[in-house]
């Protein structure tokens, strides 16, 4: 394990920074955002950012390919650069599991190339949550945010920092940092690690009931009862969707410009009313069967296919972001039964 | 570009383009250099796109031992069919795949009977089947091809049918329209009410497609009749964008049409929520 | 002025589903934080007295929902209308998008509604329990203890510059009848004016280049009822749902504040349910200004079947050259 002050922590990123490029959470008018980080920016304290992580492998928006045609001919041309290395700070132990349940959807056969190009040039330095939010339940899914993953891990505490790397990217990362932290022994990060676990013990969701879930419950829950009421006021907009670190729906549309077309994928949302839509007909006509679909694939159908993993992380964006508060704990615990106030 | 590169597409060249009811056409297509796409295997899938238009996924019609060119059965019925059914040959479009679980010709058809029920552009997947069961004559039983449309006009492939299909040995084609027309003296009425009416014999493995209406009331029909479920095979279609089972579209339970599907056997939708 | 409470609310729905008024009632649900109201519509006394909540948080405009419910032929619904929530309501009804003879309307005053990020920038995060007091909030935290915040410290950017306080339709009143405010909602508008062309194109560049086109602006906005909206119809030609590029997200904004122009109610939903935190009430409040200032005063939703001055021609409307020079004055 290796240390640094927090009075120093600007050398540590400016050694980052001059082997690739550096994104860390700073501060925005909107709230924390991963911004690339040059002299003088300061990482921001809040809790997590606005967005996920994810945006960093599945941008909101990507051009695949560009086609130029001349009457009857087509010429499909590759537009990718070389991706170019680069280290995400500051990612807490939610968002660094939500590129697992990402990888398991982009990295299987057949992979998808665009994806795993970024997730390949990135190097991930987890932090450990000092200040959870009362809208995290990331423990519920066997989270800990106290020991986050991710190539390298970090903690900090009132004075220092300390990184522990964990895979050969981050050994390699933290190798090449040895002049701006020092070695260290485990005691303080176990010991900031042991304060954030009271923490987190603390936290009103930290005890969601997650064994009525998972693998192979499609038919328990698809005909309940509860969704028509937990979905009778969503409003189909895809806040939920966008801000989550483990959605991955997307669209690919054609651009046409001057002087030819643009080829590219873009987030969707299965809470839009266009996105089952075909020439004729839609297989999920109302909102009920578009809300549904979005709680069983994270609660059901991705565990049936991915060995019981939930497709959630429990970071807590759609609680804080949803327009009407509706959220995953709510349908939880209203389809678990435990909690429920509707009739 | 990398051979494994699942989004970005080919170029294909329409080399012919058959008009087959007022609103099928069917579209050959090869590479620039005059060669087929891709391999592919029965009931499998690729997408067609037209660029500023849009991409779609498509039943692949030809049979895989068709080794020069692929066929595609489109009827005009959004963006990118009514587009393609303005397209003259030598018009390029892009084309990749092969997409989806094919019928499985070779594990489960093989030294059966089969039955193929098809209604109006419902032909189109299964034609690739037929064909290919034509061409391995030796390696299956008896056919039966139930096949229906709302006029005579209507038949896909009616050319293929009659020149071809019906002067095989042991394989027997029935046909029917919805309403009577002059100059048709077959059968006239829908197609599951015919399939009652031909009383086949339950030792057969039954391959349907058509509209979901038609597809609902033939799989009735044919339980009323003694067949069971696991007899059964049919091909769905959904709306798809990656055609490899990552953009989330087209997914129903735990299952994904593009690349579990779109070949389920009866039993199998059975286990799917109700929402196709 | 009298106080509203929770219990009179509950008190109210229980008595008019008791005599048949009404069959439903469109309320807030409780939470689970109790600043996480969601909108909810309740059949029942057991239901209402489970779950009904009314405090400080609930914000949310629920006229819109009654375009919906009013088409359902399950009776007459109950609904609570802030004194904003009933322009909203009768700029509705003046489109024809509410059937008026299926809501019993109980207006409620409101003191301003509080803004749960603008809470959390006083107290910290780590919210575990809130208690409610007239005009404050006690806020127990996690990590920095409780901490007792003035409603007026962290209002709703809408209700720090209400417009009026003052119920427009009703079919009862609860309390009294306040007034239109004097309100400084357009000082923010004018700020932006005063900058120049390349200051004001730099601002709503860094604003709505954040935007994730959730469309949860859209959905929310009481003036967004088209049964087909132009971005859901891929002929239209901008229906894109992401950037192509980034002239697309502003064409969006654009757009849309185009076509809520001279019907928007200025009820503020857009700006606080934006998980991006754009101020896109001061693209409509800028209509409201110009239109102001191009036909005289007027504000939509203020009574049912007023004509907006853009859908009305009179002999005395300002030609369009006019209009052009008045603005350039104005921004000079």
């Amino acid at each position: 394990m290796r240390k640094c002050e927090l009075t120093s922590l600007d050398k540590v990123f400016e050694k980052i920074s001059s082997l690739s490029s550096l994104y860390l959470p700073v501060h925005q008018k909107n709230g924390a955002e991963f911004k690339k980080w040059e002299k003088g920016v300061k990482m921001s304290d809040a809790l997590n950012t606005n967005r996920s992580a994810k945006d960093f492998f599945f941008p909101q928006a990507e051009n695949l390919m560009e086609f130029k045609t001349e009457g009857k001919n087509i010429e499909v041309i590759d537009t990718r650069k070389e991706n170019e290395d680069f280290v995400l700070f500051g990612v807490k132990a939610c968002d660094v599991k939500s590129f697992e349940i990402l990888d398991r959807v982009f990295l299987v056969d057949p992979v998808d190339t665009f994806y795993k190009a970024r997730r390949e040039k990135g190097v991930i330095i987890s932090l450990a949550c000092n200040r959870p939010s009362e809208t995290c339940f990331c423990s519920s899914f066997g989270i800990d945010a106290s020991n986050p993953e991710g190539d390298i891990s970090s903690w900090m505490d009132d004075t220092n920092i300390y990184f522990k790397a964990n895979t050969e990217k981050g050994e390699k990362l933290l190798s090449s940092l040895s002049d701006v932290t020092k070695e260290c022994d485990d005691s303080s990060a176990d010991n900031q690690k042991q304060k954030i676990k009271e923490i987190l013990n603390k936290l009103p969701l930290k005890d969601l009931d997650l064994s009525e879930f998972g693998k192979d419950k499609t038919e328990k829950f698809f005909d309940a009862p509860q969704w028509k009421e937990l979905s009778d006021t969503c409003l189909g907009c895809g806040t939920c969707t966008f801000v989550c670190p483990t959605c991955q729906c997307y669209d690919i549309k054609d651009f046409k410009t001057n002087d030819g077309v643009i080829r590219f994928r873009c987030w969707d949302s299965c809470m839009y009313s266009d996105f089952t839509k075909m020439a004729h007909g839609n297989s999920r006509l109302t909102q009920l069967e578009r809300f549904r679909q979005r709680f069983m694939h994270k609660l059901v159908y991705y565990p049936t296919n991915n060995d019981g993993l939930f497709s959630c992380v429990g970071c807590g964006r759609c609680l804080s972001k949803c327009p009407i508060s509706m959220n995953i704990v709510k349908v939880m615990k209203a389809l678990g039964g435990k909690q429920d106030a509707r009739q | 570009m990398p051979d494994n590169e699942t989004l970005i597409p080919k170029i294909g060249v329409i080399t012919d383009v058959r008009i087959d009811t007022p609103d099928v056409k069917t579209f050959r297509v090869v590479t620039p250099d005059g060669k087929k796409a891709f391999d592919h295997k029965p009931g499998q899938c690729a997408m067609l796109s037209i660029p500023g238009v849009g991409e779609a996924m498509f039943s692949i019609t030809s049979s895989p031992t068709n080794t020069e060119y692929m066929e595609f059965s489109i009827k005009k019925c959004g963006c990118v069919t009514d587009w393609l059914h303005q397209a003259e040959t030598g018009q390029q479009i892009t084309i990749r795949g092969p997409y989806g679980r094919p019928f499985p010709v070779e594990e489960v058809f093989k030294g059966k009977d089969l039955l193929f029920i098809a209604g109006g552009i419902g032909l189109a997947p299964l034609r690739s089947v037929i064909n290919y069961c034509r061409h391995f004559r030796e390696n299956y039983g008896k056919i039966d091809i139930v096949y229906g449309s709302r006029s005579k006009d209507d038949l896909v492939d009616y050319k293929e049918i009659i020149d071809e299909w019906v002067k095989d040995e042991n394989i027997f084609v029935h046909l029917t329209i919805d309403n009577p027309q002059d100059g048709w003296d077959g059968h006239v009425g829908f197609v599951p009410n015919y399939v009652k009416e031909l009383n086949f014999d339950t030792n057969k493995t039954v391959i349907v497609c058509g509209p979901p209406i038609m597809i609902k009331f033939t799989l009735e029909g044919l339980c009323s009749m003694g067949f069971d479920k696991t007899q059964v095979y049919t091909t769905m279609e959904l709306k798809m964008k990656c055609g490899v089972g990552k953009c989330g579209r087209c997914n129903i339970g735990a299952k994904y049409v593009c690349k579990d599907g779109p070949v389920f056997r009866c039993d199998e939708l059975d286990e799917l929520p109700d929402e196709y | 002025m009298q106080k509203i409470t929770q219990k009179m609310l509950i008190d109210k729905a229980v008595s008019l589903l008791d005599n048949g008024t009404v069959t439903k009632v469109l309320g807030w649900m409780e939470g689970q934080f109790k600043y996480d109201v969601s909108p909810f519509v309740f059949k029942s006394k057991e239901a209402l007295e489970k779950g009904f909540v009314f405090n400080h948080f609930c914000g949310a405009n629920v006229s819109k929902y009654l375009v919906k419910e009013t088409k359902k032929d399950e009776g007459k619904i109950l609904v609570f209308l802030k004194p904003c929530d009933t322009y909203s309501f009768s700029q509705l009804v003046t489109e024809n998008r509410i059937k008026k003879e299926n809501v019993y309307v109980v207006g409620i005053p409101c003191d301003g509604m509080m803004d749960i990020s603008k809470v959390k920038e006083i107290s910290g995060d780590g919210i575990i329990d809130i208690e409610f007091k007239d005009d404050k909030i006690n806020v127990k935290t996690l990590y920095d203890g409780d901490k007792e915040i003035n409603a007026n410290d962290a209002l709703l950017e809408r209700c720090s510059n209400c417009k009026s306080k003052k119920c427009v339709y009703y079919d009862e009143l609860m309390g009294e009848n306040g007034e239109v405010s004097d309100s400084n909602r357009f000082d923010e508008v004018e700020k932006l004016e005063k900058m120049s062309e390349e200051e004001r194109f730099n601002f709503w560049q860094n604003e709505l280049s954040r935007c994730i086109r959730c469309n949860a602006c859209r959905d929310v906005c009481p003036a967004c009822t088209c049964e087909k909206c132009v971005f859901d119809n891929p002929k239209s030609g901008v229906e894109n749902k992401a950037i192509a590029d980034s002239f697309e997200e502003k064409m969006f904004h654009i757009i849309r504040a185009f076509h809520v122009a001279g019907r928007c109610t200025d009820c503020g939903e857009c700006s606080r349910v934006c998980p991006q935190n754009i101020p896109l009430h001061l693209l409509n409040r800028k209509f409201i200004k110009d239109i102001n200032s191009f036909y005289g005063d007027y504000q939509a939703g203020e009574e049912i079947g007023n004509r907006a001055p853009l859908v009305d021609y009179t002999l005395d409307d300002i030609e369009p050259n006019e209009g052009v020079m008045k603005g350039d004055e104005e921004d000079a």
